[in-house]
C-alpha cells in the first residue's frame, strides 16, 4: 500500500513560480471581467450613448499581437542559442510594446477628438478607464520586457534553467496582456 | 470502537530520517538557509512562521480598536443621557460639552465609529488577521513545505496589510473625521467628496487603505493556492489534507476571484471621485445646484461590491470552520466525521457563495424575479452548511473529549453557527427581508454567523497552535474564564437584537429615546450595552494572557503536546525558518487516524501496515 513513496515529491510538471503567475492571470481577469459586466449592466439600463472606436485602436491591436509573436520568436531564438536574433527580436518586441501604448494614447485623443469625453456619458468613460488600467498592466509588461533586455545585453549569454524560467514567465505576462487586449477590443466593438 | 488505546510506537526521527525528503536543505548554509539578522528575523522577515505572528498581532492591535469603537457607540446607543465628557480626551473634538458640562457625542463622529468598526472587524481582523496568521502558519507545516512558494511575496503580503493599516489609522485622526458613509462605502456618500464631513479626505485614505489590502489579500491568496497546489510533500495527496488546509485553499482562491472585482469598484469610485467621471453618481441636488455628472448608477456600485462582499463573508468563516474541524477531531480523539462530505461542503458552499451576491440588493428595487433566483440559491447554501454542523456534532458524538479551551471555543463555535445560521434562513427571504432588512435582525445575524462564530474559530486556533507560535502554553483557567465570559456574553449581547429587529429597529440610528415606536427598547439597549463591556473586559483578559505567555506561560516539552496527527507537530519546538532540520517527513496516511485499531492516535508520517486502508479513501 506504499504506492505514493513512488511518487515524485514534485507535484507538477510546472515550476511553482509560473504557476503562481497564472492564478494572478487569474485575478487580473476577475478584475477586467468585473468592468467589463459592470458596462453591459450599466448599458442595460439605458441612456447609452453609441459610437465606434476610432480605428486607431485597430492598428494597435495589430501592433500589440506582432510583438506578442515576435517575443515568442526571441524565446525561441534564446533556446536555440541563436544570440543575434535573439536579442534583436527582444528590442523589436520593446519597441513594439512601446508603440502599443503610444497608439492607444493616440486613440483617447482620437475618441476626444470625436468628441467622446472621459467625463462624459458613462459609455465613453467606460473605455477610457477599461483601456486606461489595462495600459498600465501594459507598462508592466514593457519593464518587465526592459529586465530582460538587461540581463540579455549585460549579462554573458548562456542558456540556464533559471534564465529559461525567467523568460516564460515574462513571456506568459505578455501573452496575457496580449490576450486580455483583444478581449477588451473585441468587447468594445461588438457590445457598443 | 474501543475507546481504550495504546500509545503507537513510533520513531519519529527514524521515520523522517528513513521515508522523508530529501531535498538538500542542509548543503546551502550554515544551519539556516535563510540566515538572517534581527532585522530579517522580525521585521522583514520571510519565514511564514514569524509572518503568521505579524498578521496575528497586528490583527489583534486592530480587534483592540475596533471593539473600542464599538463600546463608544454602545455607550451612545444604551445610555443617550449620559455625559461622554470623561471620553473628550481620547475623542477630542467629537465630544461637545455644554454649559451643564454633559458631554454628547457628535453624530456624525458616531456614524464614523459605526463604519470603522465594520471595516477593521471585516477587513483587518477577520480576514488579515485570521485567515492571513492561520494560512501562514499552518499551509507550511501542515503540506510538508520548507515555507512558502514566495516567501518574498508572502513578506509583501503582510507589509501591504500593514500598510493598508498606517493610511487607515492615519484617517483616524483626520480633522474632518474618518469615512462615516458605512463600511459598504455605497455612493453617493463614498463617490462624493462634499457629501459628508468623512466623504472628503477620509473616503480618500479609506479607499487607499483598501486598495493596499487588496493587494495583500491578493499577495497572499496567489501564495497560498501555489504551495497547497505545488509544494505539498511525498505522499501528501489533496485527499490526505487536513480539513484546515483545504478551508485555506478554497478561502485563498475566493480572495483571488472576488477581491479584484472590489477592485475594479474601487477603481471606478476614484475616478468618479476625481476624474469627474459619472459611474455612480448622476445629477444629484446639492445646495440648490445639479452635479454636471450624468447617467451614473449607485445600483451598479452595490452589484460590485457585493459581488465580492458576499464571497467575503465565507472568507471569513471557512477559514473559521477549517480551524475548528481539526481543533474538535484532536480533541475529541476521534476521525472527523465525514471527511470528503466536509470538503464538498466547503467546495459548496464557495461556489454558491458567487451567485448568492444580491441578496444583499432585495430592497434596492432589483426585478423581484431576480431576485428569486438569488433566494433559491441562498436558502441552498443551508444545505452544506447542515452537513457541517452534522459533522462537527456527529465528530463530539461519542468522542473521548478534552475540554480545554481551544475545544471549548470550538464546540462554542458549532453552536453559535447554527444560532447565527437559522436566522439566515429568515434573511435570505427576499418577502421577510422587507420587514428585517436594515434592522437590528440583521446585525443580529451577521455578528453571530460571521463576528462572533469566526472569533471563536480564532480562539480555538490560537488556544491550540499557540504552542507551535511561541513554545508556551496559554494559562489555561484564564482561558476557560475567557471562553464561557464570552460565550454567555455574546449571546446577552446579540440576542435580544433579534427582538428589537422584529419589531423594526433600525440599525446605524444614533439614538432611539425620541421614537415612540422604539423607546421601550431602552431597557434592551442599556443591557446589550452592559454585556457588551463586560465581554470587552473579557477580551482584554485574553489579550494579556496572550502577551503575558509568551515569555511566562508554561514551557512545551514535547513536540506533540496534543498527541496530534498532523504534520506540524514533528518539527523542533523552536522550528527555525525551513521548519525541519533534516529531510522533510513524507506522508503515508490521512490526518485524522484517532483512535484506530487500538491506537489513540497515529501521525501522519507513521507508514500503513500491510493491507490497512487509508482513512480519507473511503
Amino acid at each position: 500500500m506504499n504506492a505514493t513513496l513512488t511518487e515524485s515529491h514534485y507535484r507538477n510538471k510546472i515550476h511553482p513560480k509560473k504557476f503562481a503567475l497564472w492564478v494572478a492571470c487569474a485575478s487580473m481577469t476577475m478584475m477586467f471581467a468585473a468592468f467589463t459586466s459592470a458596462y453591459i449592466v450599466r448599458q442595460a439600463s439605458g441612456n447609452w450613448l453609441e459610437f465606434n472606436l476610432p480605428d486607431v485602436f485597430s492598428y494597435s491591436t495589430g501592433v500589440i499581437l506582432a510583438s506578442s509573436i515576435v517575443l515568442h520568436c526571441a524565446y525561441i531564438a534564446f533556446k536555440k542559442r541563436n544570440v543575434f536574433l535573439y536579442k534583436g527580436l527582444l528590442v523589436l518586441a520593446l519597441l513594439l510594446g512601446i508603440a502599443f501604448v503610444v497608439l492607444q494614447y493616440q486613440g483617447w485623443l482620437a475618441m476626444e477628438k470625436m468628441g467622446v469625453q472621459l467625463t462624459g456619458n458613462p459609455s465613453g468613460s467606460f473605455v477610457y478607464v477599461i483601456s486606461g488600467l489595462h495600459a498600465a498592466h501594459v507598462l508592466g509588461g514593457i519593464s518587465a520586457i526592459i529586465v530582460a533586455l538587461v540581463h540579455a545585453f549585460a549579462l554573458k549569454f548562456k542558456v540556464t534553467k533559471v534564465r529559461i524560467l525567467r523568460f516564460e514567465l515574462t513571456l506568459t505576462y505578455w501573452h496575457f496582456v496580449d490576450l486580455l487586449w483583444i478581449y477588451l477590443f473585441l468587447f468594445f466593438i461588438y457590445q457598443k | 470502537m474501543t475507546n481504550v488505546s495504546t500509545p503507537i510506537q513510533y520513531d519519529e526521527e527514524k521515520l523522517i530520517k528513513e521515508q522523508g525528503f530529501d531535498d538538500h536543505f542542509h548543503d546551502h548554509h550554515h544551519g539556516d538557509k535563510y540566515k538572517s539578522n534581527f532585522i530579517t528575523t522580525y521585521i522583514f522577515s520571510q519565514d511564514h512562521k514569524m509572518i503568521a505572528k505579524q498578521f496575528l498581532i497586528t490583527g489583534i492591535f486592530w480587534a483592540i480598536i475596533g471593539a473600542a469603537m464599538s463600546i463608544i457607540f454602545r455607550l451612545q446607543l444604551g445610555f443617550p443621557e449620559e455625559s461622554m465628557a470623561w471620553l473628550k480626551p481620547i475623542l477630542g473634538k467629537w465630544i461637545t460639552i455644554n454649559d451643564a458640562g454633559i458631554g454628547t457625542l457628535a453624530p456624525e463622529f458616531y456614524y464614523a465609529l459605526v463604519t470603522m468598526h465594520g471595516t477593521i472587524l471585516v477587513f483587518f481582523v477577520l480576514t488579515a488577521g485570521l485567515s492571513g496568521t492561520f494560512s501562514n502558519l499552518l499551509i507550511p507545516l501542515q503540506v510538508g513545505a520548507r515555507d512558502m512558494a514566495s516567501p518574498f511575496l508572502n513578506m509583501l503580503s503582510y507589509w501591504f496589510f500593514f500598510l493598508a493599516g498606517l493610511v487607515m489609522f492615519i484617517s483616524l485622526f483626520l480633522s474632518t473625521g474618518p469615512f462615516s458613509g458605512g463600511w459598504t462605502a455605497y455612493p453617493p456618500l463614498s463617490a462624493l467628496p462634499q457629501a459628508s464631513s468623512g466623504s472628503g479626505a477620509g473616503m480618500t485614505l479609506w479607499i487607499v487603505s483598501l486598495v493596499l489590502f487588496v493587494v495583500s489579500v491578493l499577495l497572499g491568496g496567489i501564495n497560498y493556492v501555489t504551495t497547497v497546489l505545488n509544494l505539498r510533500t511525498k505522499g501528501m495527496t489533496m485527499w490526505r489534507l487536513p480539513l484546515t488546509i483545504w478551508a485555506f485553499f478554497v478561502t485563498a482562491i475566493l480572495g483571488i476571484l472576488s477581491f479584484p472585482v472590489l477592485a475594479s469598484a474601487f477603481f471606478l469610485v476614484m475616478c468618479d471621485r476625481g476624474l469627474g467621471t459619472s459611474f455612480f453618481i448622476s445629477e444629484i441636488f446639492i445646495g440648490g445646484q445639479a452635479l454636471d455628472n450624468v447617467g451614473g448608477s449607485p445600483i451598479l456600485y452595490q452589484h460590485l461590491f457585493w459581488f465580492l462582499g458576499h464571497p467575503e463573508v465565507y472568507i471569513i468563516i471557512l477559514p473559521a470552520m477549517g480551524l475548528v474541524s481539526e481543533v474538535l477531531s484532536v480533541h475529541a480523539r476521534k476521525p472527523i466525521f465525514g471527511y470528503k462530505a466536509m470538503v464538498f461542503s466547503i467546495l459548496a458552499i464557495a461556489f454558491l457563495s458567487f451567485i448568492v451576491w444580491a441578496h444583499h440588493m432585495f430592497m434596492s428595487g432589483v426585478n423581484p424575479f431576480i431576485s428569486n433566483f438569488f433566494v433559491i440559491f441562498t436558502l441552498i447554501i443551508a444545505v452544506p452548511s447542515a452537513v457541517k454542523v452534522f459533522n462537527w456534532i456527529t465528530t463530539l458524538y461519542g468522542g473521548n473529549i478534552r475540554f480545554n479551551s481551544a475545544m471549548l471555543f470550538a464546540i462554542g463555535f458549532v453552536s453559535l453557527f447554527i444560532s447565527g445560521g437559522l436566522t439566515g434562513i429568515f434573511l435570505g427571504n427576499s418577502a421577510i427581508d422587507i420587514q428585517m432588512h436594515d434592522t437590528y435582525f440583521v446585525v443580529a445575524h451577521f455578528h453571530i454567523v460571521m463576528g462572533i462564530a469566526a472569533f471563536f474559530g480564532m480562539f480555538a486556533g490560537i488556544y491550540n497552535w499557540y504552542p507551535k507560535m511561541f513554545g508556551t502554553f496559554m494559562n489555561e483557567t484564564l482561558g476557560r474564564i475567557h471562553f464561557w465570559g464570552t460565550m454567555i456574553g455574546a449571546y446577552a449581547i446579540f440576542w435580544p437584537m433579534h427582538y428589537l429587529g422584529m419589531a423594526g429597529v433600525p440599525r446605524r440610528y444614533y439614538r432611539f429615546d425620541n421614537f415612540d415606536a422604539f423607546s421601550h427598547f431602552a431597557d434592551s439597549n442599556k443591557f446589550i450595552t452592559i454585556a457588551a463591556i463586560i465581554v470587552f473586559a473579557l477580551q482584554i483578559l485574553f489579550v494579556i494572557n496572550f502577551f503575558y505567555s509568551i515569555k511566562n506561560g508554561k514551557k512545551m516539552t514535547t513536540k506533540n503536546p496534543w498527541g496530534a496527527n498532523t504534520l506540524e507537530w514533528t518539527t523542533p519546538i523552536d522550528a527555525g525558518h525551513g521548519n525541519w532540520p533534516g529531510n522533510i517527513p513524507a506522508v503515508h496516511r490521512w490526518a485524522y487516524d484517532y483512535g484506530k485499531d487500538g491506537h489513540e492516535f497515529i501521525p501522519q508520517i507513521v507508514p500503513m501496515r500491510e493491507g490497512e486502508k487509508d482513512g480519507g479513501d473511503h
